[in-house]
């Protein structure tokens, strides 16, 4: 057979919380890969952001699935790029109504959380952002992530349920 | 499940547009053949979402990805038209799981092929196979990545 693929592919452990991650809060570590139009993740998002985690939240949008994903993606971390409290923010605004994911909407959004709208849209669609999405996105692969909401928590991949998967590995 | 170091079981099944596809159509490819139980079912649509996301990278190794279902042609027409998927979907429709019987990926109690990854080398000889503990449990990407890495 040919070369092997380049080792960026093949199986790795899920990347430790640095300081380019999105975390916040106090407690016990918890690593989401979340899609930003997943119904599920929608669901289960103000329980996630109620538990006493630190919580990070990484990119896993799966666009062949869902269309707008990589959009709404690239809106939180454009956000995030003005106030880093934005990307919460955003996502906030995005999983408390999934029924509004147009670009105008996505102004709207960005306009209430006073976001500078024409650096918001440079930054969006910059090579950055698309950069850091597929950078989250290919570590959640080699970690072994197949669908989205999936956590790593206390050195295990949780996948489905994920609010008493936490629960139970985290004896929240 | 077929063993590695065994010839593949030739095969001759319509892809989602009804043209016939043969196993030695892929002759001096490497072939991964990807079965999977439901057309538009949440697991398998989460599954081939994934690979589409990476088929790029599995294109870039030489690899051509093939979906196997017991779905029809017009399913798999409509399935990769609702996901945007790239990869052919081949139908072993008739006879009803011939030809994933063959490669022991065939669950008789579902009526369906497991989820089974089979990758087929350059002379039509399989090289790595995996089959899903079971249907509901998805074999990730990085498990192809690591697959060409370690029969390279």
């Amino acid at each position: 057979m040919r070369s092997p693929p380049s080792p960026e592919l093949t199986s790795a452990a899920v990347p430790v919380i640095s300081e380019r991650d999105h975390a916040h809060g106090d407690g016990a570590d918890a690593i989401v890969y979340l899609d930003l139009a997943c119904p599920a993740c929608a669901a289960m998002w103000p329980e996630l952001r109620a538990l006493p985690l630190r919580l990070c939240v990484r990119h896993f949008p799966m666009a062949s699935k869902r269309s707008r994903s990589p959009v709404l993606h690239a809106a939180a971390e454009a956000a995030a790029l003005q106030r880093p409290g934005a990307f919460w923010d955003m996502v906030d605004s995005i999983y408390a109504d999934q029924g509004h994911q147009d670009d105008p909407h996505l102004w709207a959004r960005a306009e209430a959380l006073r976001l500078d709208l024409r650096r918001f849209e440079a930054d969006r669609r910059s090579m950055v952002v698309a950069a850091r999405l597929r950078a989250d996105f290919m570590a959640g692969i080699r970690a072994g992530v197949t669908g989205t909401p999936s956590a790593f928590a206390a050195g295990k991949l949780l996948q489905g349920e994920l609010i008493p998967g936490l629960a139970s590995a985290l004896a929240l | 499940m077929i063993e590695p170091g065994t010839k593949a079981p030739e095969f001759t099944l319509p892809n989602h547009r009804g043209e016939a596809v043969r196993l030695t159509d892929f002759a001096g490819r490497k072939l991964l053949l990807c079965f999977y139980p439901n057309d538009f079912s949440p697991v398998c649509s989460d599954q081939l979402s994934i690979y589409q996301e990476v088929l790029a990278e599995i294109r870039a190794e030489g690899v051509e990805l093939v979906g196997i279902s017991t779905d029809g042609t017009w399913s798999h027409n409509a399935f990769r038209k609702q996901l945007g998927l790239e990869m052919p979907l081949l139908s072993d429709f008739h006879p009803k799981g011939e030809v994933s019987r063959a490669y022991g990926a065939y669950l008789e109690d579902w009526g369906t092929p497991n989820r089974s990854l089979v990758l087929i080398d350059e002379d039509g000889i399989v090289r790595w196979v995996h089959a899903s503990p079971t249907p509901l449990e998805i074999p990730g990407a990085n498990l192809i990545f690591d697959a060409l890495t370690a029969v390279a």
